[in-house]
């Protein structure tokens, strides 16, 4: 699938690629982690016109190359988060384009995927090209747009797939809203074949939901909040996985958040379905209790809601035995005033790009959950399959998009110094350690994100 | 030598927004101050100047009858200045958003304020806002916690206690407030409570709080000495979570036939406005078991005594 | 929370009167009270909670046994009618006031342990008129420690002492407490006297 042939020109280079013809740079003294080729080791790393050239443990300075110094540093292909909301157009106060780069790259990112759930909706060339080109206007990361799966989200019509994906697009999805329509998922899985693009689902049965604003458990029956009880997210997966071994078509879960999704999408890897999934951070450091704890906080939600104590374990499992593809944040802006009202009428989502990395790198890493090359594999190798992007690794010629990580470092989440225009996250105030301190795009580094 | 004979227990707690966090010690605390507020409203003269010079504001998203007269009657019975504010017809219903209307009251310095809305946590968001003392009169399905106190208060007066007690719930679980507060307040105090009801509205893990939970009424009401109906929220049809009325009277209703499980001195609660003929018959309803009359009664005095020990707890800490 | 003792917060100076003392001044109070012979058969003895009732108790059990007579007995609990609910600090549960026989037309006897400010007296008229219109009211106190600041004068005083604000008259009675006694105390000199006074407001009733 990442090697596929893909129609039309200039495809998937993402938006805010700049030109890097014949520079150099050189990386030195860093840890370089990368699963892509199992390599773990203080390397050298030298760049020419964009790409990775050469790995090795020493390289001579070459007079008039510049020099990252990455001493004490984790050098890791870029960070690729496949699940963002840039809120542009549309939702400007929110987010744009420039504050959801600014914040990415601030988070350690070097590229990722936004959703179509913009207002006009991107399915269409023409909300495609908008945001690619307000990509290019502030090259912090790279954008890959998501195209709408139905008109106007509305879940009747399929959008013009092949004219997005000729425009840049490298997924369809309705995100924010499902697909609940089997007939149009159906047909959705069949048509994306022709341009070798995945549909990504946003996994709920709103029947199900009905007006439930979190999880339905324990602490739902205790706040005396309607519940969103798993099972809405589990018909659909269960649901999607058949329709994806029925057309061949390319399925990825969003935000899985469920032990029993999560068991059907490894049952149905294993019997060669093309499934993939997602788990976002908050979904494994987080449960249901804290809606209560945190005294009805906003900020507790979002969609998927906050599960239980099985479902984060089952999670926890699944980044360990490979069922999940990826990490992907769910990065979902909303303004502080949107925020500010009651539990019940608050929008769902929050903000994910400036914390996954320092809560991954604390809670999985140092947690003793994952190893340091699984945790950059689910941060970028994977994501970079998912979608079929370039990146995600640093083999020689590669594009040399490169995350650095420092793994001692304390940070203390401070949500008034995000890059981001909103404020809505759980985690302010968490005191973790590790942090990314830096990106390269094109093996150039990103000026202060 | 001249020390107290009765342990003292102090009320330091600004609001009173549910019965979840209230110790044993709190509880049994208001229902004795209430013992001496039902006092004041057996006098020829029901009113006493304990909160002279107090403003009251009620401020009620959802319309009630019952709740807001009961406080109203209970802060003019303490002397307190009440002012109403209601769903409709106020700004509340103009689309201000919460925070709005919180900084609007804040500067009106409210000493007390009465909250009743259809959404869970807006009493708690309010008292986390507001330096005046805040008093949830119920927040959606969350909780009503003087309705629980008074029905504590209820019980205890027939009983005599509540440990030990068999209390047993039926009607919509999954949608009432009534019953989160009562299942936390009864549990505290040692009550074995069972809920029952039909199975599309019992709450999921509602065992979790501490409670037996049982799909047949004639088995959950076997032994019981207190049954406790709640009204079923006809309104709410439109989710279909029972037929009809007529099949939900003949799974779940009380009826003189059916309370004869219980034992026979058994009293029949009902937090109000009931809905004859669909969870309890008449026949029951003005019995002789019923007490149904008496929470109403009580409801003054048991808010009487939350008023006056919040306003105590405002005034101590400065 | 329970309320620190009094004994961290007072040093006790010396004994006023001790339980034979106590029964003697309560008889001669008794009698004064008989000695209103217009109004005797009229009377009603109304304690202030807390002990201003078994004073009033002692004082109907003498007149019984001096004149034969049983007088009816009310208890008043004054804490709604306080005029210093910001002040006061931790507090037993409120009790209900209980009369016993419509007040209206009748010598309402206000019993109470000690007289000091006058502001229970105060609350206590203001309940009565809550309740109904006696023909008179008449105050009995065991112990005036004077330093009044409304006012308002005992017709039955059992005591006269002179206190200073630092100190603090401290009423025993067998039953609530070990013994019959009235002791003075006096504020420690480290306590704050304005919260050793408030600690204190269960042994002069918050004045």
């Amino acid at each position: 699938m990442a090697s596929g042939v893909k129609q039309g020109s200039g495809m998937k280079q993402g938006g805010g690629m700049r030109q890097g013809g014949g520079m150099r740079h050189i990386v030195r003294g860093g840890r370089v982690v990368d699963p892509s080729q199992g390599i773990d080791a203080r390397l050298d790393l030298l760049i020419e016109d964009g790409r990775v050239a050469r790995l090795a443990e020493h390289l001579d300075s070459i007079p008039g190359v510049e020099e990252t110094d990455a001493s004490g540093l984790v050098v890791t292909p870029g960070l690729i988060d496949i699940h963002v909301h840039l809120r542009e157009p549309g939702f400007e106060y929110k987010e744009t384009v420039e504050s959801g780069l600014r914040s990415a790259a601030a988070g350690g990112f070097t590229a990722v995927a936004c959703m179509a759930n913009t207002q006009p909706v991107n399915d269409h060339r023409a909300i495609t090209e908008l945001i690619l080109n307000q990509a290019r206007l502030h090259p912090y990361a790279r954008v890959y747009p998501i195209g709408a799966v139905s008109k106007g989200l509305a879940g009747q019509e399929l959008a013009e797939i092949g004219d997005m994906v000729k425009a840049g697009v490298v997924a369809i999805s309705d995100d924010g809203l499902p697909v609940m329509n089997a007939a149009l998922m159906r047909r959705a899985l069949l048509y994306a074949q022709h341009y070798e693009v995945p549909v990504i689902q946003h996994a709920e049965d709103l029947d199900l939901t009905g007006d439930g604003v979190m999880h339905e458990g324990e602490w739902s029956t205790r706040l005396g909040l309607p519940g969103i009880p798993g099972v809405a997210e589990d018909v659909m997966v269960a649901r999607d996985l058949l329709l994806s071994a029925d057309t061949a078509g390319r399925y990825h879960v969003a935000h899985l958040s469920t032990g029993r999704s999560l068991a059907m999408v490894r049952e149905a890897k294993r019997r060669g379905v093309a499934a993939t999934c997602e788990v976002s951070p908050h979904h494994l450091l987080l449960t249901d209790q804290e809606v209560a704890t945190s005294g009805f906080s906003t900020a507790m939600k979002m969609k998927p809601p906050l599960r239980d104590r099985s479902d984060v374990e089952a999670l926890i499992a699944g980044l360990q035995d490979g069922t999940v593809d990826a990490i992907a944040s769910d990065h979902a802006p909303h303004h502080p005033d949107e925020k500010d009202v009651q539990f019940s009428v608050a929008p769902f989502g929050i903000l994910g790009l400036e914390t996954t990395v320092s809560l991954c790198l604390d809670r999985l890493v140092g947690g003793g959950i994952l190893e340091l090359s699984r945790l950059v594999h689910l941060l970028s190798t994977g994501p970079a399959s998912v979608l079929g992007l370039p990146g995600g690794s640093l083999a020689p010629g590669e594009v040399a998009d490169i995350t650095l990580l420092d793994l001692e470092r304390e940070v203390t989440v401070n949500a008034d110094a995000f890059g981001s225009m909103s404020r809505n996250t759980p985690f302010d105030g968490w005191q973790l350690r590790g942090a990314a301190v830096g990106t390269l795009l094109d093996g150039q580094p990103v000026l202060d994100g | 030598m001249s020390e107290p004979a009765i342990p003292e227990v102090t009320w330091t707690r600004k609001d009173l927004v549910g019965i979840a966090d209230l110790s044993v010690e709190e509880i049994e605390l208001i229902l004795d101050t209430a013992d001496s507020f039902q006092e004041v409203s057996q006098r020829s003269i029901k009113k006493v100047p304990t909160l002279r010079g107090k403003t009251v504001l009620n401020l009620f998203f959802e319309p009630s009858t019952r709740t807001r007269s009961s406080f109203e009657l209970a802060e003019k019975r303490l002397s307190a200045d009440a002012l109403n504010f209601s769903g409709s017809g106020s700004a509340l219903s103009k689309g201000e958003s919460l925070i709005d209307t919180a900084r609007n009251l804040e500067a009106m310095a409210p000493d007390l304020v009465i909250i009743r809305h259809q959404h869970p946590g807006v009493p708690h968001m309010l008292a986390q806002r507001l330096e005046s003392g805040v008093i949830n009169a119920g927040d959606g399905a969350h909780e009503h916690p003087t309705q629980a106190l008074l029905d504590a208060f209820t019980i205890r007066q027939h009983k005599g206690r509540l440990a030990g007690l068999a209390v047993t719930i039926v009607g919509d679980i999954e949608h009432s407030r009534v019953v989160r507060s009562n299942i936390h307040l009864l549990v505290k105090m040692g009550a074995q409570v069972t809920v029952a009801g039909p199975r599309t509205m019992m709450p999921a893990a509602v065992e979790k709080l501490g409670v037996r939970v049982s799909y047949d009424l004639d088995e959950a009401l076997t032994d019981a000495d207190v049954v406790m109906m709640l009204r079923v929220q006809l309104e709410r049809h439109g989710q279909s979570l029972f037929p009809s009325t007529r099949e939900y009277f003949q799974l779940f209703g009380l009826t003189q036939a059916r309370l004869a499980q219980a034992k026979d001195d058994a009293i029949v609660m009902h937090p109000g406005p009931m809905n004859r003929g669909v969870e309890i018959s008449s026949a029951v309803a003005d019995g002789k078991t019923s007490v149904i009359l008496e929470q109403v009664a009580n409801g003054v005095a048991v808010r009487m005594a939350v008023l006056y020990l919040l306003s105590l707890a405002q005034q101590g800490d400065g | 929370m329970t309320k620190k003792s009094l004994s961290q917060r007072f040093r006790f100076k010396r004994e006023l009167l001790d339980a034979l003392q106590m029964r003697r001044i309560i008889r001669r109070m008794a009698g004064e009270l008989i000695e209103r012979q217009d109004e005797i058969e009229r009377m009603l003895l109304v304690g202030i909670r807390t002990r201003g009732l078994p004073l009033a108790e002692r004082l109907r059990d003498e007149i019984a046994s001096m004149e034969d007579v049983e007088l009816p007995l009310g208890a008043l609990d004054i804490t709604f009618y306080r005029d210093d609910l910001s002040t006061i600090g931790p507090q037993p549960v409120v009790k209900r006031t209980s009369l016993p026989v419509s007040i209206d037309d009748r010598v309402v006897v206000l019993c109470d342990d000690v007289l000091f400010t006058g502001r229970t007296v105060r609350a206590a008229l203001n309940e009565l008129a809550d309740y109904g219109r006696p023909q008179a009211v008449r105050l009995a106190v065991l112990v005036d420690r004077g330093r009044r600041e409304l006012p308002i004068q005992a017709d039955v005083v059992g005591a006269t002492v002179r206190t200073t604000s630092s100190e603090l008259i401290e009423v025993g009675f067998t039953g609530l407490d070990s013994r019959d006694v009235v002791n003075l105390l006096s504020v420690k000199p480290e306590s704050n006297l304005e919260e050793a006074a408030r600690e204190a407001g269960e042994e002069e009733e918050g004045e």
